[in-house]
């Protein structure tokens, strides 16, 4: 029956390409039609939108997708050689390759443990204050757990049932970087961060039977400074401990109730475990969950695609919570790499995936790749504790361990405060603000006039040509369309403009474009 | 109240009914639960549109970061001696009788009858952030939740969502955000001051894209032409409505840099003699900008005034600042006065604490002064505070609240007060919590009342 299926929503997929054909291909976005559906995640998304007679975007071109797979897995803008050779390579795998290549990168693990920084509350001072050496702890063991690619239910484990100096054991940081050590604070941001649920909407027995599993936290300080030793304390008073499915557990009087919670979450059956993880990548990569917004699980929220969240679920318990090899799937699938061109107005195109989703880039990765174009660098520092720390120069905002250590861009452009873990503390939405910024701001005109990188290519005595491809290539990742090299070719002749400023003008123009401030 | 007045607000009011009535007739669909409350929240509105309360329009807060002592600015204590004055033991006169000033502040001393000095502010924290966080939203931290500042509040309650139509942002700071201090707290991004950035003693004052330094008017109108001719994605995506929001942001962005509404940074349109009263450093001119900012309407302006956490070297660094802040200040009052705009202003100087009163003359401080939460100095000016007055007392030493403590929040609530706005009102909240705009005893919050003595 399925096989039937699926042959009919591919000779309807063929149907709709051979209407659009390549003639409807929008340049320089889209590379080719969509083909027949391969993976399981093709399938599963192109089933759904052919029941709701919605036809799939585009396959996005080699341009667009070198510069999405970048921002999308390491947070980081490519240079203009970078897009060259992609460009160049005649390999029929090259996506593939490129997408193998990038999740090795170190800026995978400084990107995806600025994400785990947000949600996991790293940030040294007020609300949460877990102060500078618990920061630097705590984030390089998310970065190290990352970067050799810890299985998520042992990453997950650790965090919930280690104890030890905040220093010398820096998963027991997840238990200090909450805005209060009340049980129910806790078993909230547990809750929240493994199963992506919002406590606070439960009824008050069943936050209450959960809190039970961390009711007998002991904090202890020491004589270093901001030290604290977390662990089971059998000698406090103990809850009645609940799991939020209405079990009740018997835990035994010296067993530390939060091994027990650990257990009952990390088990292939549990119904929220890799639900909540894998959902929450789909979002990353996509822009929105299938279960939308990912860390809102509830029964009256459900998923628009069921099986594919099964699916997926399933392939990462399958291959043992290795969660790069759901980044595969999904990164490699034709679902991701469609086009941004929607080819229908109806809401339920995007809500389904039936094209990529556009976002603005997130507050660290747009000031990193301006700083890469321009060849300048942020300054950043703490006053806490005194004497100062001062940031290395050269050091990129997303691997900034620290959320207290911030900038007024940074602020501007919605970079989270890291005060409750919510998905939605960080803010993606442009503003006035924001655009008087990046238009006009002496922060950015100073980056475009004076970063070395810019002001050498500018003062080369390349041809024009080469300049305005270089320009492109550099900030868009892309080379300029014949329209578009006409319009500059006619705004450097006009009006007696030297050409160094116009340049600079290009240069600025194309910084202040949709396309440059958005993934798409 | 002549005619005209008398009948805008009638018809406010009339207004007001009509909204009610369908509001009633919406919400009576969802049973008699919706209709009472419809009923109490129509109730409520027409009250603020038939009687507004609050004359002040705006507020400008003069925020002495670090914490200033109070000791040697608005409490003297000289009978106290070297040990707790230092050098600064011959307090002086002000134009009204029976209140002392500080020696450095002599022009402040002349319009002392224009504010009243709270002596008896208190809230006992002596950590920057969490006092700074007190004082400004009025309430301890530590219950899971980050609320927002009285700046945020006020730019929700006076802002765009209740009409204010001024292309320079409702909360504005000069010149840098306060950092490690959320202003808009869980209100969210929304609700942050726009921070001009820049130095206004400077010529021209470089306002964060506002205002950039060497690109003609021409210059900007091509380029931005030339940009819109380059939006190739724009073109191919259309009726986004993400890209659409992108587009007003620009239209905005442009109503600034290029329409009348940025010439407010400009201030070399004013007098010499009068910048130079207000002195030519960055706090006098900014004072001068907070001036010109509230007179088109902005209702809040932050003067972000670091410097003031004087550990070493105390009273060396109150000899250099305190004559800046008394210039700036003194003719801030005056100009606001002498404008008319007093009345409808609220000024508002304190920073997060006062100091040890006590000197440490001991090393490392050398003559410094430590944080001190447990009895510090506010100034209240205009916006319906009386002038001349002196709140609550401190101890001989001024080391206790002697008598009438306020607290921030009785501070907070008397300012919402005279702004018109309901201290009940409910702030909009992500998850649905239900905050009042100033917090009650019932939610552990310490209170002495507000400042009816000098409203």
């Amino acid at each position: 029956m399925s096989r039937v299926l699926s042959i009919g929503a591919v000779l309807l997929l063929i149907f709709v390409c051979g209407a659009s054909g390549s003639q409807g291909l929008v340049r320089p976005y889209e590379g080719r039609a969509v083909g027949a559906a391969s993976g399981r995640i093709d399938k599963l998304v192109f089933e759904r939108l052919d029941k709701l007679g919605i036809a799939p975007a585009n396959i996005c071109s080699d341009a667009v997708f070198v510069r999405r797979a970048y921002l999308d897995v390491i947070g980081t803008l490519p240079s203009a050689k970078d897009v060259r050779d992609f460009l160049a390579d005649k390999n029929a795998g090259k996506r593939k390759a490129l997408i193998d290549r990038l999740l090795e990168r170190e800026e995978f693990a400084d990107y995806w443990s600025m994400k785990w920084g947000d949600l996991l509350r790293v940030k040294a001072e007020f609300p949460i204050n877990l102060w500078p050496n618990g920061v630097q702890a705590y984030h390089h063991w998310i970065r190290s757990s990352i970067e050799e690619n810890m299985a998520y239910d042992r990453f997950v484990r650790e965090m919930l049932t280690s104890s030890g100096s905040n220093f010398r054991v820096p998963a027991v940081n997840f238990y200090c970087a909450t805005q209060s050590r009340e049980p129910a604070v806790l078993a909230q941001a547990v809750a929240l961060t493994f199963m992506g649920e919002r406590a606070e909407k439960w009824d008050s027995k069943r936050l209450s039977g959960m809190a039970g599993f961390f009711a007998q936290i002991g904090y202890k300080s020491t004589a270093e400074w901001k030290e604290v030793i977390v662990g089971f304390d059998p000698n406090s008073s103990a809850i009645e401990a609940v799991f939020p499915d209405g079990v009740k557990p018997r835990i035994e009087a010296e067993t530390d109730p939060r091994r027990v919670f650990a257990d009952w979450l990390i088990s292939e059956g549990n119904p929220w475990f890799a639900r909540n993880i894998v959902n929450r990548v789909w979002s990353w990569l996509l822009g929105r969950g299938i279960i939308h917004e990912p860390d809102d699980i509830r029964p009256d929220n459900p998923p628009v695609n069921e099986q594919l969240l099964k699916y997926l679920e399933k392939e990462l318990v399958g291959h043992h919570y290795d969660l790069k090899h759901i980044f595969r799937l999904i990164l490699n699938s034709q679902t991701y790499q469609l086009s941004s061109i929607p080819t229908t107005e109806k809401s339920e195109a995007e809500a389904n995936f039936a094209h990529y989703g556009l976002r603005r880039i997130e507050a660290e990765v747009l000031i990193d790749a301006l700083n890469q174009i321009t060849g300048t660098s942020e300054k950043y520092s703490s006053a806490v504790p005194e004497p100062f720390t001062f940031i290395p120069q050269d050091y990129r905002s997303i691997a900034l361990a620290d959320g207290s250590i911030t900038s007024s861009f940074l602020e501007m452009f919605g970079r989270p405060p890291r005060d409750t873990g919510l998905e939605s503390e960080r803010n993606n939405k442009p503003s006035a603000a924001q655009r008087l910024h990046m238009l006009n701001s002496s922060h950015i005109q100073r980056k475009i006039e004076r970063g070395w990188k810019l002001r050498s290519l500018l003062r080369s005595n390349r041809p024009p040509k080469q300049v305005i491809n270089e320009l492109y290539l550099t900030i868009l990742s892309r080379f300029p369309t014949a329209e578009e090299a006409g319009a500059v070719d006619e705004y450097f002749g006009s009006g007696g403009k030297n050409r160094q400023q116009a340049a600079v003008d290009l240069a600025w123009a194309l910084i202040n474009s949709a396309e440059f401030v958005y993934r798409h | 109240m002549n005619d005209e007045q008398k009948q805008r607000v009638r018809g406010r009011v009339l207004q007001g009914d009509g909204m009610c009535r369908r509001r009633l007739l919406q919400q009576g669909l969802f049973g008699a639960a919706g209709l009472v409350l419809g009923e109490r929240m129509c109730a409520a509105a027409r009250g603020a549109a038939a009687e507004p309360k609050g004359k002040a329009k705006s507020v400008i807060q003069i925020w002495m970061w670090g914490g200033p002592s109070h000791l040697d600015t608005f409490d003297p204590k000289p009978e106290a001696g070297n040990a707790y004055c230092g050098p600064l033991i011959n307090p002086i006169k002000t134009n009204v009788d029976g209140i002392m000033v500080g020696e450095l502040l002599p022009l402040l001393a002349k319009q002392a009858d224009k504010y009243s000095i709270i002596r008896s502010m208190t809230h006992g924290i002596n950590a920057h952030e969490t006092a700074s966080y007190m004082v400004q939203t009025g309430r301890k931290p530590g219950d899971g939740q980050v609320y927002p500042s009285v700046g945020a509040v006020v730019s929700l309650f006076k802002g765009y969502d209740a009409g204010y139509k001024g292309l320079i942002p409702p909360y504005v700071v000069l010149t840098t955000p306060q950092g490690r201090f959320s202003e808009a707290g869980f209100l969210g991004s929304k609700y942050k001051p726009f921070a001009t950035g820049g130095d206004p003693a400077k010529n021209p004052f470089v306002v964060e894209g506002v205002v950039a330094e060497g690109v003609s008017e021409q210059r900007q109108k091509d380029r931005r032409e030339f940009m819109h001719k380059l939006d190739t994605l724009g073109g191919a995506v259309k009726g986004d409505e993400e890209l659409a929001a992108f587009g007003r942001c620009e239209q905005q962005a442009y109503d600034l840099i290029l329409g009348d509404a940025g010439k407010v940074f400009n201030l070399s349109g004013e007098k010499d003699e009068l910048r130079d009263q207000y002195g030519r450093t960055t706090f006098g001119q900014a004072c001068l900008a907070a001036r010109r900012l509230v007179e088109r309407g902005v209702p809040y302006v932050t003067i972000n005034y670091k410097g003031w956490d004087t550990h070493k070297q105390h009273f060396t660094a109150m000899r250099r600042n305190l004559p800046m802040l008394d210039k700036g200040m003194a003719t801030l009052l005056e100009d606001l006065s002498g404008r008319g705009l007093l009345d409808t202003t609220i000024v508002w100087w304190g920073g997060e604490f006062g100091r040890t009163p006590k000197v440490q003359w001991e090393a490392p401080w050398n003559g410094g002064r430590g944080h001190y939460g447990k009895v510090f100095s506010t100034v209240v000016a205009g916006g319906g505070f009386k002038g001349g007055r002196v709140v609550g007392a401190s101890d001989a030493t001024g080391e206790n609240v002697k008598e009438r403590p306020v607290y921030p929040v009785d501070l907070i609530a008397s300012m919402y007060e005279l702004l018109g706005i309901d201290t009940n009102a409910k702030l909009p909240h992500p998850q649905g919590l239900s905050v009042r705009a100033v917090p009650s005893e019932a939610d552990g919050v310490q209170s002495g009342g507000r400042l009816t003595e000098i409203m």
